[in-house]
């Protein structure tokens, strides 16, 4: 199959037929990646829902050279041999981007300091590059009281930014529609039936695949704040899923278990429960070194600097 | 008196029945076309005819029925979209309600030329008592012959099943009603594909409004071309105008398409003029989705030239100054009528029906209604009256269906032409209403 040319932003790259432009942008890397609240590689059909990855189409192929009349989600467009994309080049996406993060703030508590998805949320990265200084509204936000599914996970409806990843996770670890999103529009809200997906042993990945503080590990909420406590990458023999994962540690103890990230966010792999929440001794690991974490926000910030030196690694256990 | 396709026998008593649907040429056009006509021939006749999607698109039928996928082997579906739940639209009902047996012809035809052979009528739940009516219609074209194996003896079968939803406005977009009809939730799917090619369970499959396939069966007998004759332009045959609001005679009308916009309202065969004298102040024409226009606007374009009842005359002027047919639902309002207040009626209407798939309609809709509550019971700023205008752009062609756009061009129409009455209801903090 010959290979399809793009360009992003003014950067050609080249990639197979069937991808998407957040893909071809992907490949290219850096600023040229448009922001995916809900998009999610490894989840089938995710993607197309949050808006904020909409970019322009100057050109839509070398044999049909016209624009697209609107902005498209590139996480769900599909690139074409001679397409021309504008992502932070346009100032129609840019600012359209702003509005969408907005709306994607409507209805979200501005109540940051007391999440414990501060540090590594999503919404907090875009706000913080897209967003407005100040809000327009003066409407009160919904609200929900939090609620248990299952002994291990918190569900915390105010922060869900309804983006559907943790339903397809339910989707794709179960093979019964045990999940779902209850009523429409902004009065709807994950449903607790999902709490029927929590008898499955990947369960826990729903906690990880969320980019806002909707759903949150129990047995590591509001123990410490992210940025105080140092990630590592860790392994262990495990029969159920590869047993490999990041270790979130203050001193000696093990705050909390997590996958592994890659810089988008994403889980390169689904961990089962039983590494998640039931191996929090140091002796169950064994510890390859500290993890690096390649985000702008503020998980990555202050004494995280040091961590990026070699010399301060450390090795084993 | 204009020509009537759709509702020549309406007013025959038991119409519904098969018997006096039979008795008036019912289902002549199923034998004529199952003895005479290939499947492509049928589509031809559709496509001859010039018929336009009466869902509220307008997108040719014909050649949606071109788009099917004949090659796979897949089975392919043919559905009838009666979800009819947009605000001022009631016509699909009409038909439903006193002709089903027209409709479950068109659905025979439709599915010979698609080569379905199963189809649905996907109705509104709230319509539970039209569902009873068209259920038992199907019953007696089993019956009769017209429905199950071997109809006619041409080889050609056909299962016809009613559907109803849940009650939800979402479900009359396409692929939300295909969602649901699996017994999913409707939430509408993200195109390409399209239906015609990944349709109903994976396969092919065409949908058409409940009005697009009533016009069937008068098509084959008569002919594609006798339809092309009648109306203006592109915009060809005759339409359903569901009118209502403050006019003498609210009512269903069967037009020919070209009819005069003021012919429409004032005279007594349709609308009647305005009630109790008063002057015309605005219309919304094709349902609450499309912009409205104040009465100048609508009765003539920006150019001074007359408003016909059509596809091209009623856009002409794009949204600056023009509106769009869309589904036939035709709002009247006079001058005691508060934009505003009817405004804030549909805001609400949209924040209750959008599915909340995507974040600009999820959180547009619900603020916008909110700021127009506020403008509206007298808290309103100046700013307020740009703000929305703000929401309703950056939600306009950034969602995934339609009912983004359909619940922002209502907002910034009102805002367009109607600015005056906003600012009055912020300087009185009050509606002067
Ligand atoms: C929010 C929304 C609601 C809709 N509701 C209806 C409806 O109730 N009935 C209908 O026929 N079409 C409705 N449509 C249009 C359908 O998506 C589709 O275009 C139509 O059924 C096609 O039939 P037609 O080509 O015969 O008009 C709706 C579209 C949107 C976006
Ligand atoms: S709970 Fe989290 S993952 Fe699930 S829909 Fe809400 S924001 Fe997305
Ligand atoms: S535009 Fe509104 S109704 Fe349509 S998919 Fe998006 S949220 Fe749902
Ligand atoms: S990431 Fe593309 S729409 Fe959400």
């Amino acid at each position: 199959m010959p290979l399809l040319k793009v360009t992003i932003d003014n950067i050609e790259v080249e990639v197979e037929a069937g991808t998407t432009i957040m893909n071809a942008a992907r490949k290219i890397g850096g600023s040229v990646v448009p922001p995916a609240m809900c998009y999610y590689s490894k989840l089938e059909g995710s993607g197309g829902k949050c808006r904020t990855c909409l970019v322009k189409v100057a050109k839509g192929s070398s044999k049909d050279t016209r624009p697209m009349p609107k902005l498209v989600a590139s996480c769900r467009t599909l690139v074409q041999d001679g397409m021309v994309v504008e992502n932070r080049t346009s100032p129609e996406v840019m600012e359209n981007r702003r509005a969408i993060t907005e709306f994607l703030l409507l209805n979200h508590p501005l109540d940051c300091p007391v999440c414990d998805q501060a540090g590594e949320c999503h919404l907090q990265d875009l706000s913080y590059e897209h967003g407005l200084e100040e809000t327009r509204t003066e409407e009160d936000r919904r609200t929900f009281e939090p609620v248990d599914i299952g002994e291990l996970i918190k569900l915390h409806m105010n922060r869900c930014i309804l983006c559907y990843r943790c339903v397809m996770v339910a989707d794709q670890i179960t093979d019964k529609r045990v999940h779902g999103v209850l009523g429409r529009g902004d009065h709807s809200e994950i449903s607790t039936q999902i709490a029927k997906a929590v008898d499955n042993d990947f369960s826990g990945n729903m906690i990880d695949v969320c980019p806002v503080g909707a759903l949150t590990d129990k047995t590591f909420r509001f123990k410490s704040r992210v940025w105080f406590t140092k990630p590592f990458d860790a392994h262990r023999g495990c029969t159920k899923c590869g047993g490999k994962t990041v270790l979130w540690m203050k001193g000696d103890e093990v705050l909390r278990v997590t996958g592994r990230k890659d810089k988008y966010g994403e889980l390169e792999e689904f961990i089962c429960n039983s590494c998640r929440f039931e191996h929090k001794e140091t002796a169950d690991w064994v510890i390859e070194g500290a993890r690096n974490i390649e985000r702008h926000s503020v998980i990555s910030q202050n004494h995280y600097e040091k961590l990026d030196l070699p010399e301060n690694a450390v090795e084993g256990k | 008196m204009a020509k009537q396709i759709l509702l020549k026998n309406i007013e025959v008593p038991g119409l519904a029945s098969f018997g006096v649907y039979r008795q008036l040429g019912g289902y002549s056009a199923v034998e004529k076309a199952l003895a005479n006509y290939t499947p492509d021939q049928v589509t031809n006749e559709v496509t001859r005819s010039g018929l336009r999607g009466r869902g509220g698109a307008g997108f040719p039928a014909g050649m949606k029925w071109g788009f099917i996928d004949k090659k796979t082997e897949n089975p392919r579906y043919f559905v009838c979209n009666f979800d009819e739940s947009e605000p001022g639209t009631f016509k699909d009902r009409h038909i439903g309600q006193l002709n089903p047996h027209q409709l479950i012809e068109g659905m025979i035809l439709g599915s010979y030329a698609l080569g379905a052979k199963t189809s649905y009528i996907y109705i509104r739940g709230e319509l539970f008592y039209v569902l009873r009516i068209i259920e038992k219609a199907i019953d007696e074209a089993y019956k009769n012959g017209f429905l199950g194996n071997n109809i006619l003896g041409s080889g050609f079968s056909l299962d016809l099943y009613c559907q109803p939803g849940a009650g939800a406005y979402i479900c009359g977009e396409e692929t939300a009603l295909l969602e649901s009809l699996e017994g999913k939730r409707g939430n509408p799917r993200i195109k390409p594909p399209f239906p015609a090619v990944v349709g109903l369970y994976g396969c092919p499959t065409v949908v058409n409004n409940v009005e697009t396939i009533a016009a069937l069966p008068w098509i084959i007998n008569n002919g594609g071309e006798a339809y092309a004759e009648i109306g203006i332009g592109n915009s060809k045959g005759t339409k359903l105008i569901s009118a209502c609001g403050h006019i003498n005679k609210p009512g269903v009308y069967e037009i020919e398409l070209g009819l005069p916009v003021e012919e429409f309202i004032y005279s007594d065969q349709y609308c009647g003029g305005i009630r109790n004298g008063n002057k015309l102040k605005a219309v919304v024409a094709g349902g609450s989705s499309v912009p409205i226009l104040p009465a100048n606007l609508i009765l003539k374009t920006a150019a001074g030239e007359t408003r016909f009842m059509s596809y091209e005359s009623l856009s002409e002027g794009g949204f600056q100054t023009g509106t769009m047919l869309g589904s036939g639902g035709f709002i009247v309002m006079d001058e005691t009528a508060c934009i505003v207040k009817n405004l804030l009626t549909f805001a609400k209407f949209y924040h209750h029906e959008s599915c909340g798939q995507c974040s600009p309609c999820r959180e547009g809709t619900g603020w916008m209604e909110k700021i127009l509550h506020r403008i509206e019971s007298g808290h309103g700023t100046m700013k307020d009256i740009d703000l929305l205008v703000d929401i309703s752009k950056h939600i306009e062609g950034n969602t995934i269906c339609p009912l983004g756009d359909a619940a922002a061009w209502p907002v910034a129409s009102a805002i367009r032409h109607f600015r005056e009455e906003f600012e009055e209801h912020v300087k009185l903090q009050k509606c002067p209403f």
